[in-house]
Parts: structure tokens; sequence; C-alpha cells
């Protein structure tokens, strides 16, 4: 039983990734890619929301000062693309441990507003440094190739670099979530005073998912500065902190495919909207509206849950967050062990 | 003319003046956002945009219904305050039994429709707003200028924020909302209905947001984007005041402007992030906020 559910996730991974392989012959490469960096994103971001239960505002400081860091490293200073989101995963692996442990002595919502009060100082400093070019941004950064042996100038071969780089990132992710340093994670998430009472140093976990997460976003952030050759304030605006956690949350938070799809569900959408002024903005904002009423699980958290109400297997009995349907959802317990 | 620390006295003064108006405004916002948290234990993130609005009231109004701004002065926070009584009941009122974090997503939400509308209808360069004649001109003080509306502002926001004080700390209807905010299960039991006194509080904080936005009509421009950018700071404020209690938010809200004035005079560059700065040190010294109690 369980290895045949092990069996079919083993095929639906191959289904999937043969797919992402195929893709840019029929969809416009730097669409999937940019989809790709933002599904990168998401998912870092989701395990921090996901898996810890730390609603973060301040992500796009991670993902917009690498992009300009990443920018910087490649354009001014000539280095490969390599060189470029390894400097981005540590700036924003660096932010990170300072944010963190400035945001971490408050709980809850002051959590979130910390942060994102802090991310909106990155945001000034990003106006007003001159290696960011204010209002301009770092323009025309250029695609080196890649160790200097290949290239990566062209737009299929741009999709399949960042494709890798979206593999590792959600790999890491993956094993992180699915390690005993994730299950002290969740444990955190469920219920932090007991977690403490069993000796775990809670705030320095929370510490080191803050930091991984950060980095992870910064990893996306340069990688999309490659895509678009563009580092611009859009990436470092409050904004963008608010877009990572739609898409989390419009997929679904505490899944791993949840923020890949709401990924790719907000990438396209504003990709449609894009020609009707402020539409994106409201559309965003009903959309935050109804999740939060409506689907707290997201999409993918509620196809799960009606695929689970029809096999009706007891072997999988809901986790109690999820019959509460409340606060963080059921988290993607690992199977067949 | 009399220097200090080789600033010219005008210019040190005119920062100050500035500072002490930005100073209301955080106070005014910060105020609304304390008791809206203290009852709803939600953070309003769409305050910005509630501020943003009473300003677009205010403008709208005098477009085309020729209400002029003391009119506007009552009108808008009623308008404004009635749309979040609606917010509340239609809403956020499905939210309370749910972690905290969902009212913030909420109104994080709420803020992008409502700000993203306004945008879309009157673009982001803004709509200026005639000055009442009555407060135009100014005073010289022989030290420096005064203009009068600007005397105004910081008049009327500490006129509001002592009302809203001694309501709340004075009167039977505040000693209800306090005993709320501490039990309300309790306080329900004695036959209160708090569900409607939550519903009024909340209408309450955001009409004193929409109010803050009418005495900023004339100042800014009346814009889409005016109240998102002044919404993060005030979480600064918050955040750095606690929110445990009223004077707490409107003192440090005032501190905090002239604060940002003076470091505008002395180091402009940093003005823009220096109560963000203020915010980490606290943080790292007195995590509950200088006026906070440790939840």
């Amino acid at each position: 039983m369980m290895g045949s559910v092990k069996m079919h996730k083993g095929l639906w991974l191959v289904l999937g990734l043969v797919a992402l392989a195929v893709a840019p012959l029929v969809v416009y490469p730097v669409f999937l890619a940019k989809v790709l960096c933002f599904a990168l994103f998401a998912a870092a971001f989701n395990l921090l929301l996901g898996y810890v239960g730390l609603l973060s505002f301040g992500h796009a400081a991670f993902f917009g000062f690498a992009a300009y860091c990443g920018a910087h490293v490649t354009k001014v200073w000539g280095f490969g693309p390599e060189v470029a989101i390894l400097t981005g995963t540590a700036v924003g692996a660096g932010l990170g441990l300072v944010f963190g442990a400035i945001a971490i002595r408050r709980q809850g919502i002051y959590f979130a507003m910390v942060t994102l009060a802090l991310a909106q100082m990155v945001y000034f400093v990003a106006l007003q440094a001159p290696f960011t070019h204010g209002e301009d941004g770092i323009q025309g950064v250029p695609r080196r190739p890649l160790f200097g042996l290949i290239d990566i100038g062209s737009n299929i071969a741009i999709y399949y670099f960042v494709l890798a780089v979206f593999l590792i990132g959600v790999f890491i992710i993956y094993r992180t979530v699915h390690s005993p340093f994730g299950q002290i994670l969740k444990s955190i998430r469920e219920n932090e005073p007991r977690a403490i009472s069993l000796g775990y140093d809670t705030d320095r976990y929370k510490l080191i998912a803050f930091v991984l997460s950060a980095g992870l976003s910064g990893l996306a952030g340069s990688t999309k500065v490659l895509v678009f050759q563009l580092a611009s304030l859009t990436d470092v605006q409050w904004q963008m902190s608010g877009e990572v956690v739609l898409m989390t949350i419009l997929g679904g938070m505490g899944t791993m495919l949840g923020p890949i799809v709401g990924a790719a569900v907000v990438v396209s959408m504003q990709n449609y909207l894009a020609q009707v002024g402020s539409m994106t903005t409201i559309v965003q904002g009903a959309i935050f509206v109804v999740c939060v009423l409506l689907f707290r699980r997201g999409i993918v958290g509620e196809l799960a849950a009606f695929l689970r109400s029809r096999r009706k297997t007891p072997a999988e009995p809901e986790s109690s967050y999820q019959q509460a349907g409340a606060a963080a959802p059921a988290p993607e317990r690992p199977r067949g062990g | 003319m009399v220097d200090i620390l080789g600033v010219p006295m005008p210019v040190l003064m005119g920062q100050l003046l500035l500072g002490l108006i930005n100073g209301a405004f955080y106070a005014v916002l910060s105020l609304g956002l304390a008791l809206i948290f203290g009852l709803l234990n939600i953070i309003n993130f769409a305050h910005g945009a509630f501020y943003m609005l009473g300003a677009f009231v205010a403008w709208l109004a005098l477009q085309y219904l020729g209400i002029g701004y003391w009119p506007a002065l009552i009108v808008a926070p009623l308008v404004v305050g009635v749309f979040g009584v609606i917010v509340e009941r239609l809403l956020l009122k499905r939210l309370y039994e749910l972690d905290h974090l969902y009212g913030l997503l909420l109104t994080f939400g709420l803020a992008l429709v409502i700000e993203g509308t306004f945008r879309q209808l009157y673009g982001i360069s803004g709509q200026p707003y005639q000055l009442p004649e009555s407060l135009s001109g100014g005073i010289n003080l022989g030290f420096m200028f005064l203009p009068k509306y600007r005397a105004w502002v910081i008049v009327a926001s500490l006129v509001m924020c002592l009302a809203t004080w001694l309501i709340i700390e004075r009167t039977k209807l505040g000693a209800l909302m306090r005993a709320a905010t501490e039990n309300p299960d309790l306080v329900r039991a004695f036959g209160v209905n708090v569900p409607l006194l939550v519903t009024l509080t909340y209408g309450f904080g955001v009409a004193l947001a929409a109010f803050a936005g009418v005495l900023a009509a004339p100042i800014y421009s009346v814009n889409p984007i005016m109240g998102s950018h002044l919404i993060i700071v005030v979480f600064a404020v918050v955040v750095i005041g606690g929110m445990g209690s009223i004077m707490g938010a409107v003192v440090s809200g005032f501190m905090l402007g002239v604060f940002e004035g003076l470091t505008r005079v002395f180091w402009p560059e940093a003005s823009s992030v220096v109560i963000f700065v203020i915010m980490a040190v606290v943080l790292m010294v007195k995590p509950a906020g200088l006026f906070g109690r440790t939840a």
C-alpha cells in the first residue's frame, strides 16, 4: 500500500520533470524562467510560513537586495553567473541573519510588522545607495558564460539554467522539511511552549530556518536578475513581500507544491492583467481576501483534502490543524517510512 | 541670524515643525491601530488605505458636492467610519476564531483593493486640495514663520488624541471597552453587547485614520499611495511604543516625528530610515516596546 503511494509519487515526479524539460518548446522560455524564479522564492518563503508558522512581511528585502548584489557582481566586477547567484544567496542569508536576530524577539503579528519595517529600511538603502542607481536600477546585466564555458546567452539556455537552480533550491527545501530538523520546525509551529519544554532552543531553530529561507530567497532574486538582465526597485518594494505571501497562500502553505502552483498562477495573472493599469493590484487584493475567507488551505491544500476525502483511506488521519481549518495547514507527512 | 550647531535657526525650527506634523499623523494613526488591536487583536493593515480614503472623500466632496474643508472634517471620517463598520461586519467578523495573522492578511488584501481602485480611477499624480480660507497665511513668530494651517494640524491632532484618551479613561463606554479588551467573555456575561462594541471600536479607529487623512489633504496632495508609505512607518512607531497604552501610542508618535525632523536637519540621507533603526535598537534593548507590557 505504502509502496504504491511511493511509486505514484515517483511517477508524478518523473512526469513533472519531463513536463518542465519540454515546456520551453511550447511556452515562451523567459516567462517560464520567471515563473520558476518566483516559485523558488515562494517555496523559500513557505519554508518559514508553512513549516515554522512565521509570517515574514519583509522577504522582498532578501530577494531584491540579493538581485542588486548579483547584478553588480556580474556587471561591474565581471564575474560569471555562478558567482552572481552565490553572492546573492550569501547576501540574502546575511540580511536574514540580521533581520532574524531582531525580529525573532517578537511573536506573531509583531514579527510581521518588524520584518516589514526592516525591509522598508533596505528599500530606502536601495533607493539611495550609489551602486543601485536609484530609480534606474542596474540595467543591461550581461549573461556571462556559466563557469566561463557554457553559453547561457539564449533564452532557452537561460531557462535550463534557471530550471537547474530551481531544482537544487527546491531539493534543499524538501530535504530540510523532511529531516529531523524539519520535524522540530513543525513542532514549533504546532506548539512552541511544548517544543521548549522538550528542551529545544526554539529561537535558534527559528533563526536557522529564517536564514535558510532568506538565503534561498536571495538565490531566487539573483537568478531572476540573470533572466531579465535588470535589478530594480520593484524587487525590494513592500508590494513584492506581499506578492510572495499571496503566492504561498493561494497555492497552499505548508505543502511542497503549493507555492510553486501559486507562483505560476500569480505570475500568469500579472502577465494578462499588466495592460490594464492597476488591475493587478486590485485582483491580487481580492484574491487575498477570498483566500483568507474561503479557502485557507490554498489550491493544493484543498485539492489534497478533496482527494483524501474521495479515497477515504483510514491509514491517513488528518492532522488536528486541518480539522480546525485554522492557523497552518496540514504538514506534508513523510510517507512510507 | 542665530545658529544652533551650525544650522540656522529658521531651518531647524522649520524641520522641527515638519517633524511635529508628521508626528501628529503618526500619533493619530497609531492611536487608531492600538485601539483596534486592543479589542479585535487584529493589526489593521488597511489603516493607511483608510487614511487615504479620508483625504479622497474630502476631495471628492469638495469637487462634486461643494462641501468645504470644515464640514469635510466631520463628514469624511463618518463616511469612512461607516465603511469600516461594514468591513468589520462582513469580513473581519469571520476571522476572530482564527490565528491573528489572518486578520493582517485580510486587511492587507483590502488595502490593495482600495489603493488599486483609486489608482485606477485617479492615477498616482495626486490632486491638490485648497487650503481653507481662514487658515491660509501664517504668523511671524520672530525666530520663524509659522503657517497657520500647520499649527492647526498639530493642535487638532493633539485635541483628538486627548479626546480619545478621555473617552477611554473617563467614560462608562471607555470603561466597557477597557474591560472588553481585558476579558471579553466576562464582559459579555454581564450582558454587554461586546460584538457591537468591537464593531464600533473598529469604526472609530478607522474614522480616526480618515480624520488624519483630511488633515493631511491640504499639506500633501491627495494621492492614492499616500497611505501605504505612511503605514509602514506607523507600524514601526507602534512596535517602538508598544501597544499597551493609548498615551504610549501618542507620545511615541510625536516623539518619533520630531526625531525624524531633527535627523533631516543634521543627516538628511538617514532621515527616511531613522525610525526603523530606532525600532531595531528598541527591540534589542526592550523587546516589549517603550510603553508596552510584555505579552
